[in-house]
């Protein structure tokens, strides 16, 4: 049953959510996810589920906006300039309070950039992307067992809280190949409980006996004091979110730091391998890496800074966007450093060393 | 004593939103009216669009979902395909369906999605006061055409059902009018038919309005019937574009 195979990150991440009981998915191709796309198309059919390549990311969105709204587990999945156009109705499903499940494998920006792997897209995420007052939750998985964990993770997530949940991934874990171990996959009576958990508030048929419901899918409020009653209460759902589902990693975290990192997804990778290298020349530097990057783990790092700690250090795909979030959490205590590189260009682990070293 | 007319009972009990004369009001009733007949209400869930029947969502009795502008057909994909035991219509007017919406529209179509479009066309922009529509008439001004729409400038207005009808996929594809007492009751059986053909699972159905928008037009509105009479109907011609269930009685029209 645990058996490890080999497989992409693309593909890893499908098969563990339809394992999670996703039997509708809606996309549009785009490099470099498309091995996501192709992987559905193949699979889905084959568990009855649906499967439609969309006539625009547009569209996939709002027919995951559709499919939400009859309480049902759907995804979709997507690169940068994909995304961009699935904001619009990532909004929409925020404010009618819909589970959706959507997956970005990053590529360089902006505009078409290229389709090398990138951090670009931080901002846009865990900011807010779209229009208005909300919060997306973003995993940022680091391995292809990650990747694939996290699937189940954000249909649990999208359904506890009735929010969109996105896994803010990049090309190169989307085409890497590692082992990777899955859950088992649910069963459709299990998926079937999934589903009228939502009964009381989705769009459905009318169970025998019941007096007939009138549900309402919709993010539209003409009146200004109930509107900001229902964003208000929007902000209640993502205090308890911050409060529960923070969520990081830490790698040679300890009271005689003098630096420590941070780092998210491909970019910790290459900073573990710096710091596993500068541990054997006898140098003590920290790693901490949000498994969640909203919400962001400020109380984990602010834990971290112990009184010997002078610096810390992020390193990202992009030029500067989680850091913001690193200072706003220390606000100011240490001074934080940043490298990045874009255009899709990953540093190696010998860039973060000279980085590191240059304030050891 | 016998009723005769009552409000059907798949619309909900409020009053509508409408300004006077608009034809909203009866393009909503003809659609609850064949929802009773076919007694799918408790099995049929509605999309409104953005524009002036954006409350649509309000006013039907089914479960009903709110779209972004011109996206109910995507949207109707999903609940249709997340619920296939049930019936799913969007309704969506000519700014929604044939501008913001076209590719939406064109590819739900193409799918042969089976759902039911009721696509209510009064040639201008009722919601946000008046603009061009896609189907604004050449020559006919509007506040972002104050000079008349220039043809050679922005084009011809978009026929839709005529475009849907060029799709193999479509399996029904009528255009009617709410024009005239007459007209209204050929347009009830338009809806029941499309309504019908959704619950039977026939695939994708579509439902054209000719309709009005007094407040907008600046005509009064038993005269912008006649005005719509004389000027819509000479470019959107009534009449049936497509009707599957016909095709072993001789082939399609």
């Amino acid at each position: 049953m645990a058996q490890k195979v080999l497989m992409k990150g693309n593909e890893a991440v499908a098969e563990a959510a339809i394992r999670a009981g996703c039997r509708l998915y809606f996309a549009y191709p785009i490099t470099p996810q498309s091995e996501l796309i192709e992987y559905m198309a193949k699979m889905m059919p084959k568990v009855n589920g649906t499967f439609i390549q969309a006539e625009s990311e547009v569209a996939a969105i709002n027919m995951i906006y559709g499919a939400s709204g009859c309480g049902r587990r759907a995804m979709t999945s997507s690169s940068s300039p994909g995304i961009s156009l699935k904001q619009e109705g990532i909004s929409y499903i925020a404010g009618a309070k819909l589970p959706a499940v959507i997956v970005n494998v990053q590529r360089g920006g902006p505009g078409l950039g290229d389709i090398q792997p990138s951090q670009g897209d931080y901002f846009q995420a865990t900011k807010g992307g779209g229009h208005g007052d909300y919060r997306v939750i973003v995993l940022a998985p680091n391995s292809v067992q990650e990747f694939a964990d996290m699937a189940a993770d954000a249909f649990d997530l999208a359904d506890k809280y009735r929010n969109p949940v996105m896994i803010l991934a990049d090309g190169l874990l989307g085409q890497m190949m590692e082992p990777v171990e899955f859950k088992i996959a649910k069963t459709d009576q299990e998926i079937e409980e999934l589903n009228k958990q939502h009964y009381d508030w989705c769009m459905r048929p009318n169970v025998d006996g019941e007096e007939r419901h009138h549900h309402e899918i919709n993010s539209l409020e003409l009146d200004p004091n109930v509107l900001e009653k229902h964003v208000l209460s929007l902000n209640e759902t993502y205090k308890k979110i911050e409060q529960n589902e923070t969520s990081h990693e830490e790698y040679n975290i300890n009271e005689d730091n003098e630096i420590f990192c941070v780092a998210f997804g491909t970019a910790s990778r290459i900073v573990k391998s710096a710091i596993t290298e500068l541990k054997k020349k006898g140098h003590n530097v920290g790693l901490i890496r949000p498994r969640t990057v909203w919400p962001f783990p400020s109380e984990a790092i602010n834990r971290a800074i112990t009184g010997k700690v002078r610096k810390i250090l992020v390193f990202e795909l992009n030029l500067g966007q989680m850091v913001e979030d690193v200072q706003l959490s220390v606000n100011g205590k240490v001074p934080v450093d940043f490298m990045g590189r874009v255009g899709g260009i990953v540093f190696t682990p010998d860039e973060v060393i000279k980085k590191i070293q240059e304030s050891l | 004593m016998q009723v005769i007319a009552q409000r059907p009972k798949s619309l909900m009990k409020i009053p509508f939103t409408y300004c006077p004369g608009c034809l909203h009001g009866i393009a909503h009733r003809l659609i609850a009216e064949a929802m009773d007949e076919l007694d799918i209400c408790d099995k049929t869930m509605g999309v409104a669009p953005v524009g002036c029947s954006v409350f649509a969502y309000k006013f039907f009795d089914c479960d009903m979902a709110e779209a972004a502008h011109g996206r109910a057909p995507a949207v109707a994909t999903g609940m249709r395909r997340a619920r296939p035991d049930m019936c799913v219509f969007t309704y969506q007017g000519d700014g929604d369906l044939a501008a913001i919406g076209t590719a939406e529209i064109v590819h739900s179509a193409n799918r042969g999605e089976n759902i039911t479009v009721f696509f209510v066309n009064n040639a201008i922009y009722g919601m946000t006061g008046g603009q061009m529509a896609p189907t604004t008439l050449p020559s006919m001004k509007t506040s972002t055409s104050p000079y008349g729409r220039d043809v050679n400038d922005i084009g011809y207005p978009i026929k839709a059902s005529e475009l849907l009808a060029t799709l193999e996929a479509p399996y029904y594809i009528e255009r009617v009018s709410l024009l005239s007492p007459q007209e209204i009751i050929k347009a009830k059986k338009s809806v029941l038919n499309a309504l019908k053909y959704n619950k039977e699972n026939r695939g994708f159905t579509f439902v054209e309005f000719i309709s009005t928008c007094p407040t907008n037009w600046g005509i009064e509105p038993v005269k912008s019937r006649e005005w719509a009479r004389e000027n819509m109907l000479k470019f959107f011609e009534i009449g049936c574009f497509r009707d599957r269930s016909k095709d072993h009685e001789g082939g399609e029209k």
